[in-house]
């Protein structure tokens, strides 16, 4: 199991995380400073603004969390870090 | 059912929560035919609590254990999927259960500030914590600041955070479970407290967190069905489509036409409007993104969310669980605000404006004397306890107009989920269950702060610092003996209704952020972090919280004189500080307390940093934390080559667990 650099799988797994933080960032904060002008846009009834706060970003962050599990396990597998071999 | 079947429960997982859902419906159905059959309201409802804890007892006792890794993470073996379940409802308190949607009724836009903050904190869980503690195979989160941080003083400091932040939390669960009993079956708050506490203790005392986890899977399924019924019904009975969620655009739209006509009939005056929808009508936006932090980070480092992820078989599983937990708060958290929303426009058009003397006569609105009476909601600011208290009320405001106004109208932030079964006409069996799904929020997040609690007194102070060679017997029976004092003195702290510590609440998550996160997020991402910077750090982190959160609620006049250059107080609110001061000083002695109560409460408006909320209070601490963390360890020695290895053991998914227990 150690056959893996665990230089090179440490910078992919801190890539990954800095991506997932960044993602995390925009839909945390981001989008958010713009409510009152996405709120001009009405979607299905829902001012755009406050959808993405109840909504929009929640399901970013669903969607987001699923893909990181699998990301993850996938730079795991490549460097031979991942469990059961 | 003890270890040696229980591979047989977990491999039977899905067929068992299938038949209990079934099972569990089938009751409400009984329980419906019951109501047509003229059984009288408060029986059926002492049937749903009484069912519904019977089973949790039964769930409990099939899962006791005498193993000490069952006790402490249940064997390490709960699927990614139900660890999920469990965590949603470990997560979702009696507050997000009964009091969200009620908080997004009162304050529009701004109330997403929670929503976002309580579930944008997983991503952080399972990015940067999570499943680097599974690895690490702790038992609890003072059990990964000892190893890491070298010893007693580093897990002494986690234990005072972690004790800070889960008791008080402990508490308002139970308070929660005593309202929620008293509201629903008229049972007395004292009698429910005690009831809520043997269904917590039936829970957890025979099994740990085995019994917690396979519990708090059947409470979730309990607590979402509960929630989404009202307003799936209300939903189609409006709009004839049973999709709250996306529904309540329409919603939406209705709420602001009926604000503008609300302002041309004079119900409200433009200025004091607060449109449903407008960003930072509440909250400014430094308060409102401070907030969404604080939460956020706080969800990361409350020891009892993280220590639900010990428990999965692998690392893999701990991030998947994570994904799964959201998923299942996320179903919960977008439906609160289609609950807002439907009761406001409810509240709009058939209140608001309506003539007092007509209140009673309308039927529809039975609700709203039966929350009133209970002091839920207030008309020209009186409990609404019956038409002739209000039209009494009414009377004696100068120049009122006989017609509801939106400022004469007050109602509690709880009585939003409670009262939508009886706004959408269902029967008291639905008000039942809402009953029961409030109940399965409260006991299932108790449960897991009290074995958070207990577990840090049993494993971390007394196997670890008072008798590291007990056998496991002992450590067992040490383990529930603590768990029954600290469940015992939480009831009875929550029986006298302690307005104060259900209102500290909020404050959890602040000092959770600033005590804990920097430890554990740098002890995994820098090995350059040694222990006399993590110990710096989570001391002057927390204490700064703490004295901020203190200083601004309890000692307003001292923290606002002593820091009033920083305060973002305005000039208008510094004049009313002196002269409320000057009215106090010169008050006679009998009217000393009111001057005092009046000056004191605008004291606490004013006694801030920069115009920051008490609630956000880890704006300061958390980055000061990090700082001080930061700086102090690159003054002292690094950590050793032998720590630095435990780090990158940590790091990396394969290889088992760190920490091994000898005698499991």
């Amino acid at each position: 199991m150690a056959n893996g650099n665990q230089e090179e799988w440490w910078a992919s797994t801190r890539g990954l995380m800095i991506t997932a933080l960044v993602i995390w960032f925009i839909f945390s904060f981001g989008i958010h400073f713009f409510a009152t002008a996405l709120n001009g846009i009405v979607v299905f009834g829902f001012p755009l603004g406050f959808y993405m706060a109840a909504q929009g970003s929640l399901i970013i962050f669903v969607i987001l969390l699923f893909w990181f599990a699998g990301a993850q396990d996938k730079i795991d597998r490549e460097h031979g870090f991942a469990e059961e071999g | 059912m003890a270890a040696q079947t229980g591979d047989a429960f977990t491999s039977n997982l899905s067929r068992i929560y299938a038949t209990y859902t079934g099972g569990f419906a089938a009751f409400v159905l009984l329980i419906a035919v019951l109501e047509q059959m003229g059984v009288p309201d408060h029986i059926l409802g002492y049937l749903f609590v009484f069912f519904t804890i019977a089973v949790y007892a039964m769930i409990g006792v099939l899962s006791r254990t005498m193993q000490v890794s069952e006790y402490y993470v249940a064997g390490r073996k709960v699927p990614a999927f139900y660890n999920g379940m469990a965590t949603g409802a470990d997560w979702m308190s009696a507050a997000s259960f009964i009091g969200m949607a009620g908080t997004l009724y009162a304050l529009g836009y701004d109330g997403l500030a929670y929503i976002l903050g309580w579930t944008g904190g997983y991503v952080l869980v399972a990015v940067l914590v999570a499943p680097y503690l599974r690895k690490f195979g702790a038992y609890t989160v003072p059990d990964f600041l000892y190893a890491r941080y070298g010893g007693k003083l580093a897990s002494i400091c986690g234990i005072v955070v972690l004790m800070s932040c889960s008791f008080t939390y402990v508490v308002a669960q139970i308070v929660g479970t005593g309202l929620i009993a008293s509201r629903f079956i008229g049972m007395d708050f004292e009698i429910a407290v005690y009831v809520g506490l043997i269904g917590i203790l039936v829970c957890s005392l025979l099994g740990g967190m085995r019994a917690v986890t396979w519990t708090q899977v059947a409470q979730y399924i309990v607590l979402i069905v509960a929630y989404l019924i009202p307003v799936v019904v209300l939903s189609a009975q409006k709009y004839g489509v049973p999709l709250p969620q996306i529904m309540y655009g329409n919603v939406l739209q209705e709420i602001t036409a009926r604000e503008q006509e609300m302002v041309a009939q004079g119900l409200v005056a433009a200025e004091a409007l607060k449109p449903h929808t407008q960003p930072f009508a509440n909250l400014d936006p430094l308060n409102y993104f401070g907030l969404i932090l604080c939460l956020m980070v706080g969800t990361a480092s409350l020891p009892h969310v993280l220590m639900r992820y010990f428990t999965t078989p692998s690392v893999r599983d701990a991030r998947k669980s994570v994904a799964w937990s959201l998923l299942f708060i996320f179903i919960l958290y977008f439906t609160a605000p289609a609950y807002a929303a439907f009761a406001k426009l409810e509240i709009y058009t058939t209140v608001i404006g309506a003539q007092v003397a007509d209140l009673a006569a309308n039927t529809d609105l039975a609700w709203l004397f039966k929350w009133g009476s209970i002091g839920l909601v207030k008309i020209c600011g009186v409990d609404a306890a019956s038409a002739q208290a209000v039209i009494d009320a009414c009377a004696k405001v100068a120049d009122h107009p006989g017609i509801v106004r939106l400022a004469d109208f007050r109602i509690d932030n709880d009585a939003i989920v409670i009262s939508t079964p009886e706004i959408a006409g269902l029967p008291y069996v639905i008000a039942g269950l809402v009953a029961a799904g409030g109940l399965a929020a409260a006991l299932s997040t108790a449960d897991g702060l009290l074995l958070a609690i207990a577990n840090a007194l049993s494993h971390d102070i007394y196997y670890k610092m008072i008798d590291p060679n007990a056998p496991t017997a002992r450590r067992l029976i040490i383990a529930r003996v603590l768990l029954v004092i600290v469940a015992v003195f939480a009831a009875y702290v929550a029986s006298f209704r302690p307005a104060d510590i259900v209102a500290m609440v909020a404050w959890a998550f602040s000092l959770a952020a600033a005590g804990l996160f920097p430890a554990l997020v740098l002890g995994i991402w820098s090995k350059r972090t040694n222990s006399a910077g993590a110990i710096a750090g989570m001391i002057v982190g927390f204490g700064l919280t703490l004295y901020y959160l203190v200083g601004t609620r309890y000692y307003a006049m001292g923290f606002y004189e002593m820091w009033s250059g920083l305060s973002g107080a305005s000039e208008a609110a510094i004049t009313k500080y002196n002269d409320l001061k000057a009215a106090w000083e010169a008050a006679a002695p009998e009217a000393k307390e009111a001057a005092w109560k009046a000056f004191d409460t605008h004291a606490q408006t004013v006694a801030n940093w920069f115009g920051v909320r008490n609630i956000s209070a880890a704006l300061f601490g958390m980055p000061i934390g990090f700082i001080v963390m930061m700086v102090v360890s690159r003054l002292t020695p690094a950590p050793s080559k032998e720590l630095q290895d435990l780090i990158d053991e940590i790091r990396r998914p394969s290889g088992g667990v760190v920490m091994k227990e000898k005698s499991a």
